[in-house]
């Protein structure tokens, strides 16, 4: 997790060189994003928006993304509306959002299509299996890594909590609103204590 | 499989109410999105579900795109056009105003604790999808020491995921994980 409190006692980030960008580089900027991005799009976009075209620093680009983790829904989804709308307002956020949503879902549905067809095909059948067992193990490792800041807490209880959630959802199947409305209080009472 | 709008009207609001609810991104609520769709809805079986799952794992941008699937198996294109505007919409709209307040209370200490308390929530739920799949996935002992393998090189290196998903799908192909 980015250190906003650090980073905002810093003196104030040096202004990204780059002058605003076009709609149509939006657009562009957000599709190449999606494009690239295979299972996760984070890394690619703060390459893209911080390295390449350099719209934003690192600094601001922790702080967003800091926000959109914070917001319910899809991470890098609130980020391109955050970002897009920071540049050129709504159209801004409208075009970044179609930018990066729009391709994936175009090769998605003829996925889709293909899979209604022949999804009961063996081979194919065998090979999404593997990839579902890979797929489920690449979070399982990102998990892991993202993970290891709650064990500074040595009283244990933001591993608790983490505990809990998985517990409730993953092994109980616990319907998701319900188990939130109670946990989610929860933890943010412990980090406002523990603050 | 039939495209009325009823069936529409039932994908649009429980990926809307869903897209509230996914602290930490879209696969945090891939345990939520197959509990309505296989044991709630029937709208697939466990292992279709874990297909669609695994496909759009593979499919480049965010990993949002499964709900796409999800609709598409519902009612067809338009489903997947409803399930995908109802899951980023709420969170799109909510970015576009929540973005102003959070700048102004960047330091304020109810801020801190609620991206604090967030954190342990996101990745539990994070763990239950993991979870979730890899049950599903694991019909075998090969299956589940692709999973493990993964999750340890996942750890330990900074692996391209795609050379991950090739190597599993051969190894799935060849007949390893059935």
């Amino acid at each position: 997790m980015p250190d906003t409190l650090s980073a905002a006692s810093l003196p104030p980030p040096p202004t990204p060189s780059a002058p605003t960008p076009a709609l149509l580089d939006l657009f562009v900027a957000f599709a190449l994003i999606s494009l690239s991005g295979f299972g996760g799009v984070l890394a690619w976009s703060r390459r893209m928006l911080v390295e390449e075209r350099k719209w934003m620093t690192a600094e601001e680009f922790n702080d967003a993304y800091a926000l959109c983790q914070f917001l319910p829904g899809p991470n890098v989804v609130n980020l391109s509306v955050v970002f897009g709308r920071r540049i050129r307002g709504l159209p801004g956020a409208a075009v970044a959002l179609v930018g990066l949503i729009g391709p994936p879902f175009v090769i998605v549905t003829l996925i889709a299509f293909i899979y209604a067809r022949w999804g009961e095909v063996a081979a194919l059948q065998r090979m999404l299996l593997g990839i579902a067992a890979a797929a489920a193990g690449l979070m399982l490792g990102t998990c892991a890594k993202m993970a290891l800041p709650l064990f500074k807490d040595r009283l244990g209880l933001a591993p608790l909590a983490a505990l809990a959630t998985f517990v409730s959802i993953g092994v109980l199947r616990l319907p998701l609103y319900g188990a939130l409305a109670v946990l989610v209080p929860l933890s943010i009472a412990i980090a406002w204590v523990r603050r | 499989m039939k495209q009325d709008g009823g069936a529409l009207l039932t994908l649009a609001g429980y990926f809307a109410l869903m897209s509230l609810f996914a602290v930490g991104g879209a696969n945090s609520a891939v345990p939520e999105m197959q509990r309505i769709a296989v044991e709630v809805e029937g709208w697939m079986t466990a292992r279709q579900f874990t297909d669609i799952f695994a496909i759009a794992q593979v499919t480049p941008g965010p990993n949002v795109i499964i709900v796409a699937l999800i609709g598409y198996q519902v009612a067809g294109l338009l489903g997947a056009l409803v399930a995908t505007i109802a899951m980023c919409g709420p969170p799109c709209i909510l970015a576009c105003y929540v973005g102003e307040v959070w700048e102004r209370f960047r330091e304020a200490p109810w801020r801190v604790a609620i991206q604090a308390g967030l954190l342990p929530i996101s990745i539990g739920l994070i763990a239950a999808s993991a979870f979730v799949v890899a049950s599903a996935a694991a019909h075998n002992f090969a299956a589940v020491a692709i999973t493990l393998v993964t999750a340890v090189v996942t750890y330990t290196t900074r692996l391209n995921p795609l050379w991950i998903f090739a190597t599993a799908g051969l190894l799935g192909l060849a007949g390893v994980g059935t």
